[in-house]
This record gives structure tokens, sequence and C-alpha cells, in this order.
């Protein structure tokens, strides 16, 4: 039995409709005031998608003029300067598209333009996650899921920058032609039959074609779907803040406040792509001609997500082994090994701080950097090993731009690759530690006013002010760990396991400055 | 305030999960800690307190919507106003500025007058809802692991194990026929083989790339570089197979002032009078090493940056690469143009695993000392 309010509106009735048929008002009452925490640091997700759904549709468009094919033709299109070039299918259509159609080449930029941004976004958006703890239990699943898409991310990249098989992409492929041949055992087979045969063959535009528009993107779809359903279950972290606890989510609610806010940020994002798109030249094909493997210009560079890649390449070094008539690559093999286990420790970072700190609750709030300094420490100084093989992809151009000998800029940038991670390290665990000594400070004898008195002695002193509750909760509010005894276990053994914990807890939590207590406060009080 | 409650729970009252405790492990519990203080008073806003500002606001967020359309309507202008002529750059640029331009006008338009809309007239009042952990509720629990047992007890799959062992054999080996399917992503030859040798055969000749003019001896003047490729490469069509053959015949031809030049025993007779050609594929991960520096006679990967000395045949000097580029050698045929004597002595280009088994036994290997001797 159904009730309907007599004499409904338009609206009441298409929601009746729509309702008795999908059961809608179910998730609208669900989800309908689900809270969103508000920070500028909360963005970055959404900038990802909203890029995202931008790539989505210019890339639409892109593929209705786009002939992934690498059939040779001589170009007799627009551009007087490639006039009569032998080139491929591929890059020929990539010319039209961009110099015939109205709003092509626009099309085109924006889709380049949000697909860096769209790279850009994720790494900044795991930094915020990693630095505020914020993959911690319940989230370290969807932390792994967010780095499958950052994984995916580039090779999107990378499959968009190969397909106008234009002079620099034809040469990024061949550098994984060069790459995938090092793999010993499968590697010279997998080329092969990645290229279709020999390189460059004509087969691997059309092959990275399928990827780029269906296999990959689709992966792309689903893990965003599972990354935000996974969202909505665990609910969004907040920052420690009055009234902001473990156990609640402040913030606006989606219907009205966060739908506008997201919704305009939507059209936010869109808007700037368009307009740097049309304003900004990014990429121009038509200057490096056709790809073909005899010719190279000084100063090539990849899009620069697949900068840390190359310049892992360029840092390594020239080591190769014969062993048995084999031969073993390491200037490949290695560069491939190091970036490997790097990815391979952030994306299972979280269930290493989970084993150290063996804390099985729930964490919800999303911490301040510096109250876990040997995190942010580590996450420092991956930030710095990554930036320096960024850099190192570029050690052709520090050099020519800032007249330096190439080979001195690379030893510099070995250099700075092994022993400035140490130091970046250590540095940012001290400025961690000492900033929250400040907080410290700032608690227990205020903060200073910037108000100087004369006392009548003739002294002078800055007149010190103390926080009230709400501007000192933020201070007071965290968390600290202290490092675990190696204690037998059940059977009375200790196990290396144990040995190891204990050891890693150490590290992570020996050096440590504690929340302030009331008692400390009021032995402050008592002091003065 | 007036913050509303959210926690309206979504199982039956009575399944509460409030006896789970997790272990906290390695945090330190504090005693003594400070209170969360609650919420702050919420702080109204200029156009909470103003209805002339209200009313601005207002006119702000309409006046941004109709930007918006004013972007629309230009864009569709810009589209038949500002068209392309084939050919002129300029129109290109234009078409794509205005256009561009317009279109951007239109989403920001939306997007800035929304999010004002959203910051200065919508309720600021924050909303707190309760959090729940994560794990289903017990009842929830013990029903999915009740649904697994009876699945289990329904089906058989524990009890009647050969049936079930079969299965996943089964399952394991129904993939396989996939990974044979891919065989035929490339050619039936065998992968080493094409890639163990380039075209380049006894006396063919040298020509300039691209344009498949022959070289004598006497062009190839002191300091320059010559960008060669084997002469019948120029007649293959570009369908044909060009740049797959260019890939790896490509060879870089440089003429070393005699007193400069170093030859190792063996390949004394491999370069004609000073000029010596050395494949063009860099033997790190095969970009074409393209920069010559005629005053230190090195030769320069561009990609990343391994540097061959020619005028020592080619070893590494500098980078990752860690063989000395393979060397064509070259003769000059009756009628004085430059030829090649045979094919290289060992596979061009990148490493690979098998790569040893292609050396030629006419291969004349530089020592180690010779390689490894890096500036």
């Amino acid at each position: 039995m159904t009730t309907t309010a007599p004499r409904s509106s338009f609206t009441a009735q298409a929601s009746n409709y729509l309702d008795e048929r999908t059961s809608i008002s179910t998730m609208v009452s669900a989800l309908g005031r689900k809270v969103f925490p508000d920070h500028w640091s909360f963005m970055l997700g959404e900038i990802i998608l909203y890029s995202f759904v931008a790539i989505l549709l210019t890339g639409t468009f892109l593929t209705f003029f786009f002939e992934p094919s690498m059939t040779a033709i001589e170009y007799d299109g627009s551009y007087v300067p490639l006039k009569g070039v032998e080139m491929s299918a591929a890059y020929a259509s990539t010319l039209d598209l961009s110099f015939d159609i109205r709003g092509g080449l626009l099309m085109r930029q924006v889709h380049h333009w949000s697909a860096l941004l769209f790279v850009a976004a994720i790494g900044l958006h795991m930094l915020r996650v990693f630095f505020t703890g914020a993959f911690r239990k319940p989230r370290e699943i969807n932390w792994v899921v967010g780095f499958i898409l950052f994984i995916l991310a580039l090779a999107e990249g990378f499959t968009g920058y190969s397909l106008p098989d234009d002079l620099l992409s034809g040469n990024g492929l061949a550098i994984i032609n060069g790459m995938v041949k090092g793999i010993p055992v499968v590697g010279t087979w997998i080329s092969y039959l990645l290229f279709g045969g020999i390189f460059p063959g004509d087969d691997i535009v059309p092959r990275l074609f399928v990827l780029h528009i269906m296999l990959l993107p689709a992966l792309v779809i689903a893990f965003i779907g599972v990354h935000l359903v996974l969202m909505v279950v665990n609910k969004h972290t907040q920052f420690a803040a009055p009234g902001k606890t473990n156990d609640n989510v402040v913030g606006a609610p989606i219907m009205p406040l966060f739908a506008a806010k997201a919704g305009s940020f939507f059209f936010i994002v869109f808007g700037f792509l368009v307009a740097i798109g049309s304003t900004f030249t990014i990429l121009p094909v038509w200057d490096f001609g056709p790809y073909d493997p005899s010719p190279v210009s000084a100063g090539t560079q990849p899009d620069w997500y697949i900068g840390f890649a190359d310049g892992a390449l360029r840092l390594a070094p020239g080591w190769e082994s014969e062993i048995f008539g084999l031969t073993l690559s390491w200037n490949i093999l290695l560069p491939i090994a190091v970036l490997g286990g790097f990815i391979v420790l952030v994306m299972f970072y979280p269930f290493i701080e989970g084993w150290i700190t063996k804390d099985q609750r729930e964490h919800h709030i999303a911490e301040r950097p510096r109250n876990n300094p040997t995190r942010t420490a580590i996450g420092a100084a991956g930030i710095w090993f990554y930036a320096v093989l960024w850099a190192a992809a570029s050690s052709d151009l520090i050099a020519t731009h800032f007249h330096l000998n190439v080979f001195q800029v690379t030893w510099a940038l070995q250099a700075a690759l092994i022993l400035g991670t140490v130091i970046v390290y250590w540095i940012t665990k001290r400025t961690a530690i000492a900033l929250q000594k400040k907080d410290r400070e700032i608690l227990l004898h205020g903060y200073e006013s910037g108000n100087i008195r004369r006392l009548p002695g003739g002294e002078y002193v800055e007149v010190h002010e103390q926080l009230d509750d709400y501007q000192s909760w933020k201070l007071k509010a965290y968390e600290s760990y202290a490092p675990v005894m190696v204690r037998p276990n059940a059977n009375g053994r200790i196990t290396p396991a144990t040995h190891l914990r204990s050891a890693m807890s150490r590290w992570f939590f020996e050096d440590r400055i504690e929340p302030i207590t009331r008692s400390e406060i009021e032995a402050s009080k008592h002091h003065h | 305030m007036s913050a509303e409650d959210q926690s309206a729970p979504r199982e039956p009252s009575g399944h509460q999960q409030s006896v789970v405790v997790h272990d906290r492990g390695a945090a330190i519990e504090q005693s003594d800690a400070f209170e969360n203080p609650g919420l702050p008073p919420h702080r109204p806003r200029q156009t909470d307190l103003h209805p002339h500002k209200e009313r601005r606001a207002e006119r702000q967020v309409v006046g941004w919507f109709l930007l918006s359309m004013l972007g629309s309507v230009l864009a569709i202008v810009a589209y038949i106003a500002v068209p392309i002529e084939l050919g002129n750059m300029a129109s290109v640029r234009a078409n794509n500025l205005f256009l561009g331009l317009s279109i951007a006008l239109a989403l920001l338009g939306i997007g800035i007058g929304a999010m004002h809309w959203a910051r200065q007239l919508m309720s600021s009042h924050e909303v707190v809802e309760e959090r729940h952990l994560t794990r289903g509720s017990e009842p929830s629990r013990a029903r999915a692991v009740e649904i697994f047992q009876l699945g289990d007890e329904e089906s058989g799959f524990s009890r009647r194990s050969l049936i079930r062992n079969t299965l996943i054999g089964a399952i394991a080996l129904v993939p396989l026929p996939a990974v044979v399917l891919f065989r035929d992503l490339a050619p039936a030859q065998d992968a080493v083989e094409a890639i163990a040798h380039t075209m380049w055969r006894p006396g063919m000749r040298l020509a300039l790339d691209p344009s498949g003019a022959l070289i004598r001896a006497a062009d190839v003047t002191q300091g320059s570089a010559f960008h060669v490729i084997p002469e019948p490469l120029a007649e293959i069509g570009h369908n044909e197979g060009y740049l797959d053959q260019k890939a790896l015949a490509a060879v870089l031809l440089v003429r070393v002032p005699p007193e400069r030049l170093n030859e190792v025993p063996g390949r004394e007779g491999w370069s004609y009078d000073g000029i010596v050609a050395y494949s063009k594929i860099c033997t790190h991960v095969g970009c074409p090493v393209a920069l010559y520096e005629q005053q230190t006679h090195h030769l320069l990967c561009p990609c990343h940056q391994s540097t061959f000395d020619v005028s020592n045949h080619a070893k590494v000097v500098f980078g990752p690469a860690k063989r000395p580029l393979p060397q064509l050698p070259i003769t000059v045929d009756d009628e004085g143009y430059l030829v090649a004597q045979r094919d290289f002595t060992e596979p061009i280009g990148a490493s690979f695993f098998e790569r040893l088994q292609h050396v030629d036994p006419e291969h004349v290997p530089l020592s180690a000392a010779e390689t490894e001797n890096r500036a």
C-alpha cells in the first residue's frame, strides 16, 4: 500500500515516480546529509577527480579525429613546413586535428594540461595523506587503491604521450624498448611481442591506443569507484580542533553546502584548465617532426612525471656482467630495482607503520606532521630522493643553463641522491621535534605578544599571553607512542621479528615529545 | 549550537558495537590529558549580519552566472567568427585563444558564482555526524559467518574435496590458452635472430641519411660527422620496414686525425684513412648517439649522457653505458665510394640477455683495460 500526498507538485510527483522504481529515497536519506570536513588540503583529491573528468571529455573528442595507425603516408596537410614528409597516419592526424579542426588544438592542449594536473594532484594528495597519517587503520586498503591509481595515471600518461608518434614520443619508446631488453631471460621476447617485431615496427601505436582509451581508463574508473566508496564507508579524516574528535565528523553536509562547493569547484578546475589550454602551448609536436630512429635533438625531456624514472637511468653506474655467455645489464636492472623498491615501500608503508605500533584502533584525526617526526622525516627524505631523480632527468639542461660540466652535474646528483636523503631525513626530524618543543613552550609560557614593557627597574620584558582553550587545543591534541620492549612470546622465545619490531619502534619513537598534560601546565603556573 | 545530530543508527538499536575495544599497541595512555573544549560558538558572516551585504552577494552570484552565459554565447561566436584558414597558423592561434577563453569564462562563471553562493549565502553552521566502527555490527558479522557456513554445507565445498580441488585445478589452467594466444603479437621469426644482425653486407655503399647520396672518402672532412645509412635502405618504402631497418643500421661516420686515432691490433683494417664508422644506436638503452664534439672526438648520447671516445674505438668515457659502440668495418670500392666490409661483428644497440650468442667469431673485442678506462 502506498500513500502519496494529495495534489503534489511536479517535483514531488517525479520524485515519487523515481522512488517507486529505484528506492532512491533510501540512498538520499543515508547520504544526503553526510558530513564532509573542510580543509584546503582535502580539495587535492577533488582536483584529481575533476581533472580526470576533463581528461575523459577532451579525450573523447580527440578520438573522433585521431587515427591510431603507423601506416606511412606523405603529409599533404595545412602545416607547410612538413609538407611532403613521410610520416605515420597517427602523426599526420595529430597535425590535422591541431591545425584543421576548430577547437582541435584547444582540446588537445586541455587534454594534456589536464593530464599533467591529474598526476600532479595525485602526487600532492598522496603527500597530504602520508604526512597526516590518514592512511592508518581503517584506511590502509584505500591507500593501496590510491597508490594503484597513481601507477595507472603514470601508465595513462606514458601511453598518451606515445600516441602522436612524433620524434620525442618515439624516442621515449626507444628507451622503453632498451629497458625491456635489459630484463633477463624474457626481456628480448617481451620487447619483440610488445612492438610486434623489431623496434619500432608498425603495431605499437594502435596497441598503446587501445590501452590508453579502453583498458587503462576502465581500470582508473573502477579504482576511483572503489576509492570513493571506501572514503564514504570510512568517512573523511579531519584535523584535531575544538569539537572535532576521533568519534565524529564536523563539517558541511552534502546537501546543500558540500555539493555546492564540490560542484562549483569542478567548474573552476575545468575552467582553469581550459584557460591554460587556450593561452599556453603544450608539447608542440609539429616542431619535432615524425619519428625516425636516427635524429635526436639535444635537451630531450620526458613529461615531468616520467622524469624520475629517466633520472634513475641517468644516475646509474655503467655496469654489465657477462656470466655463462649471458648478459646482465645492471645499468638498467639497478635503476628498475631501486624504483621498484621505492614504489613497494611507499605502497606498503601503512602496513609497516601499523606493524611497528600494533595500534588496532581506528584513527580519524589527521595528524599534524610535526607530531610524528620520524614519519615526517621519512616522507621528506622520500620527496628528496624522488626530486633528485627527477632533477637528474634534466641533468643536461642544468649543465647547459648554468654553464656547468654535465659529468660533474651527474656526479653531484649521485652524491645528492644518497647523502642528501640522509641529511634531509635528519634535518626534518630535528625540525619536527623543535616545532613540537615550540608548541609546548607556547602552552607552558604563552606566546610572544609583541608587547614590550619597561619595568620600574629599567628592565625590558616582552609580555607573554596565554592561548584560550579553543586556540590551544590544536597544540595539545595528539598521541604519542613509546618504543616497545623486547619480550618473550607465549612460548618463551624472543623471535627475530620481535627484535626487529623493537629496533624499529626505537628508531621511530625514541626521540619524542609527549603531549602536554594538565599537571605540567599546573606546575608551570605555580612556578611563576 | 544548532549542530544537527546525524547519528541516526543504520542498524536497529541494540546492535551497538561499543563492546569492541581495540588494542592501543605502543600508543602511550594519557591519564592526565586535556579534554576537547567542544565546538566554538558559531561566527556569523557579514552576509548573516547585514541584509544589504547579503543582497550584494546575491547580485554578485547572479553576475557570475550571467557572465557564464555570455561566455557560452561568445564561444559559439568565436567558433564561427574566428575560423581556421587552412595553412594560416595565426588563424589557428586566434581560434584556439578566443574559443578557449570563451569556454573558460562559461565554466569559471558557473564555478565562481556557485562557490560564492555556497560560501556567502548558504548556511555556514557546521554539522556533526557521529562515527561508528567501520566493522559491521555483531549480528551482521555473525550472519555473514552463518551464510558462508550455509553455503559450504549446501554446496559441500569442504566436504567434497575432490570436486573442489579439481575445480581449483581447472581454474588455474584456464588462463593458459590466453597466454599462448599472445605469441602471435610478433612474427614467427625468433626474437633474438631478428635483432642480431643489420642489413649491412660486404661491399654495400655508405649513403647519407636521409638523401641517399653516396660518400667518397675525400668528402669526409675532419671534424664533420656524417649520419649514414646503407645505400639500399633509401630505396625501401616507409611501409616496407624502412624505420625498422634504419633503427638497426644507422651509422655515424667521422674522420679522426691519424695521430689521434688509436687502433687496437686486429682492428687496424676496419677504418679507412682515419675515417671510422660506428653504430649510432647507444649501447645503453638504444637512443641515437647524435651529438659529436669535434675537439675531443667524443660522441654524446642526448638521452642519458653516455659518452663515447671515437678516437679510441668508441669506448665509454662517461655515463650509464657499459660497452663501446659497435664498429662497422669500412673501406673504399673501385670508384672511391666508402663501402662496408661486412655487417657489424656484434649486435648493435641496448644489451640483451642473449647478446653474446650473436657476437661474430671475427669480432675483435677491446680489452677490459681499454673499455674500463673512464675519464
